[in-house]
């Protein structure tokens, strides 16, 4: 289980993610080997899973980014896992989520202009195993996405 | 936007997995010299491709255990309650990242909580008193796959 001081290490470091152990250890008044412990700890419990760089897509070029909330048909038992392989092999796909509720999946959806998505839409997305049902939300500006957790 | 070519590409595929990847390294993978590697990163950098890094972590193992997405309709539609709606929410912990959408809804919310009394807690004190705020839909996420697009 976390304490305190893990806590405290993962608050500083989800803020800073760039940090080097030393100063991580400086801000949360750890020596830096009980810092370095504690971070590998972290990481064999899976608690830390890794780092990644944060990808602007826009400045790649692809300026429309639309969530599509899909309702399908549960008349066929396999519906959600046929619709969720196929899914996953459209590279324009960003995030595949299942929920409970009046959704069943979502899937977030880039591409470069209006043009491109009509396209991605047509022949990728409408041809998905089982929908039932698709509204769409067109994302128009993201005004929180530091996805730091409250621990 | 800048113009990116299929090492560019590469280098991204790379560092949206393993942010912490040396340049040295990368150089191996993709047989450059360090410097070049660099330089590559460097202009993604300046460009805004790379926007920073994330520490990526296991929410479940941090003992969050919901996730839930709120769809939010504003009650009122001023200048005034929009910014002060927004100022409102993106103030809230539990909140990881707020979208402004078109269609069925004008925001978009992702909540983490402990698990399901919290997550009751936060949608009472926190989002309902929201400035500004009208209808609230909430889907409990179930499974969340993320991938690394089209690079």
């Amino acid at each position: 289980m976390l304490d305190d001081v893990d806590r405290r290490i993962l608050r500083q470091f989800q803020a800073a993610p760039e940090m080097s152990v030393a100063d991580l250890a400086e801000r949360c008044s750890l020596t830096t080997a009980s810092c370095w412990r504690r971070l590998e700890k972290l990481e064999s419990s899976g608690a830390i899973l890794g780092h990644e760089a944060v990808v602007d897509w826009q400045a790649l070029g692809f300026g429309v980014e639309v969530s599509l909330r899909i309702t399908l048909d549960k008349t066929q038992s396999s519906a959600f896992d046929d619709f969720l392989a196929k899914a996953r092999d459209v590279p324009e796909v960003l995030e595949v989520q299942t929920f409970l509720g009046r959704v069943d999946v979502r899937l977030l959806v880039i591409a470069r202009d209006m043009g491109h998505y009509q396209d991605v839409y047509r022949s990728q997305i409408l041809s998905l195993p089982h929908i039932a049902d698709i509204e769409a939300l067109m994302h128009i500006a993201r005004l929180k996405s530091d996805e730091v957790l409250p621990i | 936007m800048i113009e990116t070519d299929e090492i560019d590409r590469k280098i991204l595929r790379i560092l949206v997995r393993d942010a912490r990847k040396s340049s040295k390294a990368i150089g191996e993978d993709l047989g450059l010299s360090q410097p070049a590697v660099w330089r590559r990163i460097r202009r993604l950098k300046d460009s805004g491709v790379i926007l920073g890094q994330r520490l990526r972590l296991d929410r479940e193992k941090l003992g969050l255990g919901v996730m839930v997405f709120l769809g939010v309709k504003l009650a009122a539609k001023g200048r005034g309650s929009i910014e002060s709606f927004e100022r409102a929410v993106s103030a809230i912990p539990e909140v990881l990242s707020v979208e402004h959408v078109l269609g069925l809804y004008d925001y978009r919310l992702k909540v983490v909580a402990r698990d399901i009394p919290d997550f009751e807690r936060v949608l009472r004190r926190r989002i309902m008193t929201l400035p500004g705020a009208g209808q609230v839909e909430a889907n409990v996420l179930l499974s969340e796959e993320r991938k690394y697009g089209p690079l």
